[in-house]
C-alpha cells in the first residue's frame, strides 16, 4: 500500500501583538481554529488528530498545553497530542500520523504569550544545562555570536543583513526604516536586525484523501524532513546549517522552488539558510516579511509553512518551501516542501 | 470601556541539582581543583567542555586531558546591560573561547571593561571564582591576558558528583477578560458564573467551553451555597500550608453552577462526606481583593445531604 498523499487545506494566524492578553493562549486560540476550519472547509469534529507545540517556560505556567485545550472543545474525546518545539514539530508529527493511516485530518497550532516574561532570558533555559544555560546566555546574545562568526568569515555583511531587515519590512508593510547607525542591541546585531517580541498563534489544517479533495484549495506536501546540528555551540561552525542542508536533501527540496519563507529570527541567519539551502536570486523569500516582522514563539516556523501553502493555493506558486528552526543559533530545521501538482504520486 | 484585564507579578524559583556522570563529574572537580580537563574523541580532538560520547563513533568517551587556562576568542558579543543571573553585573562581552590545547570552544563571559577591548583573536585567561564548588560558574569570568594566573587551592579531595543550578523567572500573569469580571465580582463580594451558549452549562469562573469550544457570554449571578462532591482530608503537613492538618479540600458544586470550585471545608474532617451542604464563609469585607481567598472557608449549614443523583454528573 502507498502512503496517502497529503495536503495543507486550511490556515490562520492570529495577529502578531506586542501583548495579547491572557496568558493561557485560549482565547488567543478559538478565533484562530475557526478562521482554519472554515478555510479548510471543515467542521471542528471532522478532525481526527489535533497536535500543538507550545512551552510552559514561556508564560510560566504548568500544563499550559492542556489548559489550551478547552479552545478545541473536547467533547466527544479527541486524540491530541504536543510537542515542546514549534508547531511546524507538532505539525510532522501529524503528517506522520496521516501516513501511517491513523487519521484523515489534522489539525495543528502552535501558541505562546512571549510577552508574560523577559524572552531573550526565558530562552537560555534552552541551553545545555550542565555548562551553558548556568551562565544565563540570552538568545539574542547567542545570536550575536553567530552573526559575529560570519562577519568575519566574510560570509555576511552588516549592510546585506540591513537589506534582509529593509525587504522584509517593506513587504509586511512596516514603515519604519533600518538604520545602520543604531546602536548595537547585542553587537553586531542592531534592532533590526532580531525578530521583535511578539505573542501569537496559528492552526494549519491538513488532510489526505477525500478530505484532501474536498475543499477549495490545497497545497500537495510532497516533502517534508527535519534535522539537528550538535548540541555545543563551540561544536560546531555557526556560519554553516549543515542540518537545513541535510533535511533539504532528504525532504527532496526541488531547485525551481518560486517562493521560500525562510524561519529566521535574525537577519544573518536568512542569509546563511539561503546559503545552506542553495536558494539563488530566483526564489522570493520570505513575501510575507518573514520572522524578522512577526517571530511568534512556537507558531512562527508552522506560520512559515501555512504562508507558504498560501502561495501555491492561491496560485501564487506552483513549488513553495516553508521551512522552521528551533533551538540556538539555527540549530534544528525542518524542510517542508509543497506544489501545486503532485507529479510522480498521481494515480 | 471595559476594565482591562486584571494581571500580576508572578515568580518563580526552583534549585535544579543534577548529577553528573562520569564526564562531567571530573570536569567539574577539576574546575574546582583549578583545572580543565578537555574529552579527546577517537579523532584526536580535544572537546571543552567535554562531550561525553564520541559523535563519530558513539562511544562513551573516557580519556580525559588537562588544556591550559588560557585561550583564544574565537567569537564574541557585547553586553551593555546584563540580565539577571548572567556571569557579571557590569558590561561584559560573551564569548567562545578556545582554551589552548582544545579544538572547540566554551561559551563564557569576558571581563573586557570596554566593548573596544573585545576583538575575535583576543587572548584571554581564567579568573576563577574565589569560592569554588565543582561548578561551570567555579569560572568566574575570562579577562584579558595571555599570562594563567594560578587559582587558590580548596583543600578538598572528594569527586563532584552534582551540581545546583537555581533558577529564576519572573512573568507577568494575566488573567482573561471573563475571569476578571468573575475576580473582580468577588472583590465586591458576588460569584459569577457565565453560561455557554450552545451547551448550556454554568462554568464558575468562567471559561471558555471545554466540550464546545466557545466561548462563554451570558452572566448569570451564582449563590454562595452548594454541595460537597467530593472531598479529601488533608493529614500531611507541607510548606506553604494555610491550615493546620487535618482539614479537609472538597469540591463544592455552586447551586446554579454546572463545575465545581475547590476550596475548604471547616468543621469535623470526619464528618464531611459526598453531598453534605455548605455555605461560604466570606472574611471581613474591608480584607476583600480581586481573589477567591475572600471566602475564608466553607462551612456546613446542616440542611439534608442532596441526593447523588444531583451532583453525579459532577464527579
Amino acid at each position: 500500500m502507498s502512503a496517502p498523499r497529503v495536503a495543507v487545506i486550511g490556515f490562520a494566524q492570529a495577529p502578531c501583538l506586542p501583548s495579547a492578553g491572557t496568558t493561557s493562549g485560549v482565547e488567543t486560540l478559538v478565533p484562530v481554529f475557526r478562521e482554519a476550519l472554515a478555510d479548510a472547509g471543515l467542521d471542528r469534529r471532522q478532525v481526527d488528530f489535533w497536535c500543538s507545540g507550545s512551552s510552559d517556560y514561556l508564560a510560566g505556567r504548568a500544563f499550559s498545553f492542556v489548559n489550551a485545550v478547552d479552545a478545541i472543545g473536547a467533547y466527544p474525546p479527541i486524540a491530541e497530542s504536543h510537542v515542546e518545539m514549534d508547531a511546524a514539530w507538532a505539525f510532522y508529527e501529524a503528517y506522520v500520523k496521516i501516513l501511517a493511516g491513523e487519521a484523515e485530518t489534522a489539525l495543528v497550532y502552535g501558541f505562546g504569550k512571549s510577552s508574560a516574561g523577559r524572552l531573550r532570558r526565558v530562552l537560555a533555559l534552552q541551553l545545555d544545562p550542565y555548562v551553558v544555560a548556568p551562565l544565563w546566555p540570552d538568545s539574542v546574545s547567542v545570536a550575536a555570536l553567530q552573526a559575529r562568526a560570519a562577519l568575519d568569515a566574510g560570509i555576511v555583511t552588516e549592510r546585506a543583513m540591513a537589506e534582509v531587515a529593509a525587504r522584509s519590512r517593506a513587504d509586511a508593510g512596516v514603515s519604519e526604516p533600518v538604520d545602520l547607525a543604531a546602536p548595537y542591541i547585542a553587537d553586531p546585531l542592531r534592532r533590526h536586525d532580531c525578530a521583535p517580541v511578539c505573542d501569537g498563534a496559528a492552526a494549519l489544517v491538513i488532510a489526505s484523501g477525500e478530505r484532501a479533495l474536498a475543499g477549495p484549495r490545497r497545497a500537495w506536501i510532497t516533502g517534508v524532513a527535519h534535522r539537528i546540528d550538535v548540541q555545543g555551540l563551540g561544536e560546531r561552525d555557526l556560519t554553516t546549517v549543515p542540518s537545513a542542508t541535510a533535511a533539504a536533501s532528504a525532504a527532496g527540496l526541488p531547485d525551481d522552488l518560486d517562493v521560500a519563507e525562510l524561519h529566521a529570527p535574525f537577519t544573518h541567519q536568512e542569509l546563511l539558510l539561503r546559503a545552506a539551502l542553495g536558494l539563488g536570486d530566483r526564489v522570493r523569500i520570505n513575501p510575507s516579511g518573514g520572522a524578522l516582522c512577526g517571530n511568534p514563539m512556537f507558531s512562527a516556523g508552522l506560520a512559515r509553512i501555512g504562508l507558504a501553502a498560501e502561495q501555491v493555493r492561491s496560485g501564487r506558486a506552483r513549488r513553495a518551501l516553508g521551512h522552521a528552526t528551533s533551538g540556538p543559533a539555527l540549530q534544528q530545521n525542518l524542510i517542508c516542501v509543497l506544489e501545486a501538482d503532485v507529479r510522480e504520486a498521481e494515480s | 470601556m471595559a476594565a482591562p484585564p486584571l494581571s500580576a507579578p508572578l515568580d518563580i524559583a526552583f534549585d535544579y541539582t543534577r548529577s553528573l556522570g562520569p564526564v562531567l563529574g571530573r570536569f567539574m572537580t577539576g574546575l574546582r581543583d583549578g583545572r580543565v580537563l578537555g574529552s579527546r574523541t577517537a579523532d584526536g580532538r580535544v572537546h571543552v567542555p567535554p562531550l561525553e560520547y564520541d559523535p563519530v563513533t558513539h562511544a562513551p568517551v573516557t580519556e580525559l586531558v588537562d588544556v591550559r587556562p588560557t585561550g583564544t576568542v574565537t567569537s564574541w558579543t557585547w553586553t551593555d546591560r546584563p540580565l539577571a543571573g548572567q556571569p557579571l553585573d557590569r558590561p561584559f562581552g560573551f564569548a567562545l573561547i578556545r582554551l589552548d590545547g582544545a579544538d572547540t570552544a566554551l561559551l563564557h563571559a569576558v571581563d573586557a571593561g570596554a566593548r573596544e577591548r573585545m576583538h575575535t583573536g583576543m587572548r584571554v585567561r581564567i579568573r576563577w571564582a574565589a569560592e569554588r564548588v565543582g561548578h561551570i560558574r567555579d569560572i568566574e569570568c575570562f579577562e584579558p591576558s595571555a599570562e594563567p594566573a594560578g587559582p587558590p587551592g580548596t583543600g578538598k579531595s572528594d569527586p563532584v558528583m552534582m551540581i545546583t543550578t537555581p533558577i529564576r523567572l519572573s512573568y507577568t500573569h494575566t488573567t482573561s477578560a471573563d475571569e476578571s469580571r468573575y475576580l473582580r465580582a468577588l472583590a465586591e463580594g458576588r460569584l459569577l458564573g457565565q453560561r455557554c451558549p450552545v451547551c448550556r452549562k454554568v462554568y464558575v469562573p468562567p471559561r471558555v467551553c471545554p466540550a464546545d469550544g466557545v466561548p462563554t457570554e451570558e452572566e448569570v449571578p451564582i449563590r454562595d451555597h452548594g454541595t460537597v462532591t467530593t472531598f479529601c482530608v488533608v493529614n500531611v503537613p507541607f510548606a506553604g500550608q494555610r491550615l493546620d492538618p487535618p482539614y479537609v479540600v472538597a469540591q463544592i458544586l455552586l447551586d446554579g453552577a454546572d463545575i465545581p470550585i475547590p476550596h475548604f471545608v471547616v468543621g469535623d474532617a470526619g464528618d464531611v462526606r459526598m453531598g453534605m451542604r455548605v455555605a461560604a464563609v466570606w472574611r471581613e469585607p474591608e480584607s476583600w481583593t480581586t481573589t477567591p481567598e475572600n471566602i475564608a472557608h466553607f462551612r456546613p449549614t446542616g440542611e439534608p445531604d442532596a441526593p447523588y443523583e444531583s451532583f453525579e454528573e459532577h464527579l
